[in-house]
């Protein structure tokens, strides 16, 4: 840091670090670390004391330290907890399996295409993302032509045999948020795996085919590896927020599709018991780094954490 | 209530109406001077002790006369609009003679959302930046219980007199000191025939067991209306039961939404869901129903046999209002049974001003005799206020129900 810190103060190489320069990083790191404080662990402490405190509305809240408020938050809340790790990885890899070949496609292929197809990734973007999850509330509507096609080909009754689905019609369903949440969040996933297919050589590729690897094992031994950092981020960038999101699921899930970011609004703006729901969030926090930590670990790029 | 027979929407309004709330107003009393005693300022609720006397709302200097602008917030499909849905001929109509510019927003969903929306604002004493809206009765209870809401000065609502004998006295505001009626209604189940298959809804049960709605049924978030509809549909009165009564009507609904019967618990937006068909029946608001079907014939409503709830929805000044003067204008404004019975012929719900049925007949002849605008004393001798609640029933009960709507 000291030598950076010579460089960036002097700008002459040979001489030595100085120590007027000290000060430097610390002053351009101040922004970003006052930001931090007043916007991240000030809330998080604010939260943290609110999880901890017993009362109600009308008489106000006190802090008694009630640490087995978290427990009762896992033995009641647990299934929307489940539920939401395993829709918000459902979307994820689905959100993967989409956007994995058009980042590739987009990156590698499409030449003097390449920036308009970005323009039409991020161009959802520029409408809300409430008014877009309320546009697939009228396209899954059940008098609507996306239904009857769906009906007309069987669709809708497999997604029925196999449980994502309630009756014949698409909305109010496992489906439909699952459907939703991979849509809101598909961009996400597409953006970071386009910047590190982009900046794989297609050369390597090519003396992968020359050493006689087919098509798959060049995918398999030298695209895939490198562009893991894009399939972390990307992952990453769409699980956690999918996890948590509320909006989805309000308005495209039924009551059985509850999950845990919805159960917190309503306690928060509802029920107004500010204690559980920031015990709530606490724990979806919890489990988020958690999983997180792991997959990271697992998918062997520890400099990203 | 003086010497005078009471008439039938008096009766019903006022079945229940000595409540334990009253009852708790009064011992509340005795603590006030207590308190006041004490120094207590009495302006922040959230860290007064408990059951303590009603704290006053702050006022902020009203600019009313040097800003002409007026912020109403309200329930989707509960104001007149002109037939190209671009404009509201009586809001224009007082613009027009006032030079006082409207602001309508209508973004009162559901009672406790909006609570949660306003409550942070007006436990801190600012501007929620809105001079008005309209709450439900006990909504106006608990405003008035923390000190939220102003007195209304009636001396810029001298058409206050034309409030029906009715709304008078009612228990959650005695003298209506804060509050006036904007409309009063039933809640009923709507169903939209197309989606039922030309079937038709007729009770709770139906609605939470027939097997040609699964899936496709929303009850209302407001506890005192989807509960109370279903303690009628077990003979129960909500306006006189027990906790043993509450609990088993949760049991139904926790029944029903087990099975798959319930989409969704919603606030006012059910309203596009039955139009567009994905809700095929529901718990609803007579009028919503009422007004949509004028477009929309396949939307039809039931009162339930064994009987349905009652509610008022009602004007109150938030405080540090800006332009409560202004406000009081409009309310008074809406208080000509002349305006109201505009209103009226597109909402379709009880108007609180006397002389409405008069002019509505004015307006349309057929009008005069709808049901849901002029009850006869038959239709509301079925409907039933739900009973006020202790604060910690109030609380008890809230939560059984949204562990239940979100659980």
């Amino acid at each position: 840091m000291a030598e950076g810190a010579a460089v960036v103060g002097t700008g002459a190489p040979v001489r030595k670090p100085v120590r007027r320069g000290r000060w430097v990083p610390y002053a351009l790191l101040a922004p970003g670390l006052l930001w931090l404080v007043v916007f991240f662990v000030v809330p998080m402490i604010t939260l943290g004391s609110q999880s901890l405190q017993e009362g109600n509305i009308d008489e106000g809240y006190v802090f008694t330290g009630n640490v087995s408020i978290y427990a009762d938050a896992v033995q009641r809340y647990w299934p929307h907890l489940l539920r939401s790790v395993g829709y918000a990885g459902t979307a994820t890899v689905l959100a993967l399996l989409l956007g994995y070949p058009l980042a590739y496609f987009m990156a590698q292929k499409a030449g003097r295409w390449k920036n308009i197809l970005l323009i039409l990734v991020i161009a959802p973007f520029f409408t809300s993302f409430l008014i877009r999850t309320l546009a697939w509330r009228n396209i899954l509507s059940d008098d609507g032509p996306v239904v009857a096609f769906a009906q007309s080909i069987g669709f809708t009754s497999l997604l029925q045999a196999i449980g994502l689905t309630s009756n014949d019609t698409l909305l109010a369903s496992k489906f439909a948020v699952i459907c939703g949440l991979t849509y809101n969040f598909l961009p996400f996933m597409i953006l970071p795996l386009y910047a590190s297919l982009e900046r794989l050589d297609p050369r390597l590729v090519e003396a992968a085919g020359d050493l006689y690897a087919s098509p798959r094992e060049a995918f398999r031994r030298v695209t895939w590896p490198l562009s893991l950092p894009g399939v972390v981020a990307g992952t990453l960038l769409t699980f956690i927020p999918a996890a948590g999101d509320f909006i989805n699921s309000r308005l495209l899930g039924n009551t059985e599709t509850v999950m845990i970011g919805q159960v917190i609004d309503s306690q928060f703006l509802r029920v107004l018991d500010y204690p559980l729901a920031a015990a709530l969030s606490f724990i979806l926090l919890t489990m988020i780094v958690v999983l997180v930590t792991f997959y990271v670990r697992k998918a062997g790029t520890e400099e990203l954490v | 209530m003086n010497d005078k027979i009471p008439t039938p929407m008096q009766a019903a309004f006022l079945r229940g109406a000595l409540s334990r709330r009253t009852l708790m107003t009064g011992a509340a009393g005795l603590g006030v001077t207590a308190l006041a005693a004490c120094g207590s300022k009495g302006r922040s609720p959230s860290n007064s002790a408990s059951g303590s006397a009603t704290p006053t709302a702050k006022a902020a200097q009203d600019m009313s006369d040097t800003d002409k602008l007026i912020n109403w917030s309200n329930w989707q499909q509960y104001i007149d609009v002109s037939d190209d849905e671009k404009s509201r001929p009586t809001l224009d109509a007082f613009t027009k003679a006032t030079g006082i510019k409207v602001n309508y927003t209508e973004d009162y969903n559901d009672n406790d959302e909006f609570y949660a929306k306003v409550r942070p604002l007006l436990a801190g004493g600012q501007d929620t930046g809105r001079d008005v809206w309209c709450s439900t009765d006990w909504m106006v209870a608990r405003l008035i219980r923390q000190g939220y809401v102003q007195p209304l000065d009636k001396a810029n609502i001298p058409n206050a007199k034309n409030l029906e004998a009715a709304f008078q006295d009612v228990s959650f505001d005695p003298g209506r000191k804060y509050s006036l009626p904007w409309q009063a209604g039933f809640a009923c189940i709507g169903f939209n025939t197309k989606a039922t298959g030309g079937k038709k809804v007729t009770t709770m049960t139906q609605l939470l067991t027939d097997p040609a709605l699964k899936g496709k049924v929303t009850l209302l978030s407001e506890m005192r209306d989807t509960v109370g509809l279903v303690l009628l549909d077990q003979g129960k009165d909500p306006s006189n039961f027990t906790k043993a009564d509450f609990e088993a009507a949760i049991a139904m609904i926790q029944k029903a939404k087990d099975a798959g019967q319930i989409q969704k618990f919603t606030g006012n937006d059910y309203t596009d869901g039955l139009s567009a068909g994905d809700i095929a029946a529901c718990v609803a608001w007579s009028g919503d129903v009422a007004s949509l079907s004028l477009d929309a014939p396949e939307l039809e409503l039931t009162l339930p046999e064994a009987g349905y709830t009652l509610w008022s929805d009602n004007f109150v000044i938030p405080a540090m209002a800006k332009h409560k003067k202004n406000a009081e204008k409009l309310i008074n404004y809406y208080y000509d049974p002349k305006v109201m019975a505009e209103v009226e012929a597109w909402v379709n719900y009880i108007s609180p001003v006397a002389g409405t049925k008069e002019a509505v007949a004015a307006i349309d002849k057929d009008l005069g005799s709808n049901q849901l605008i002029f009850p006869s004393t038959e239709t509301l001798s079925k409907a039933k206020k739900f009973r006020d609640l202790s604060a910690q029933e109030e609380s008890e009960f809230t939560r059984m129900f949204t562990n239940l709507a979100t659980g």
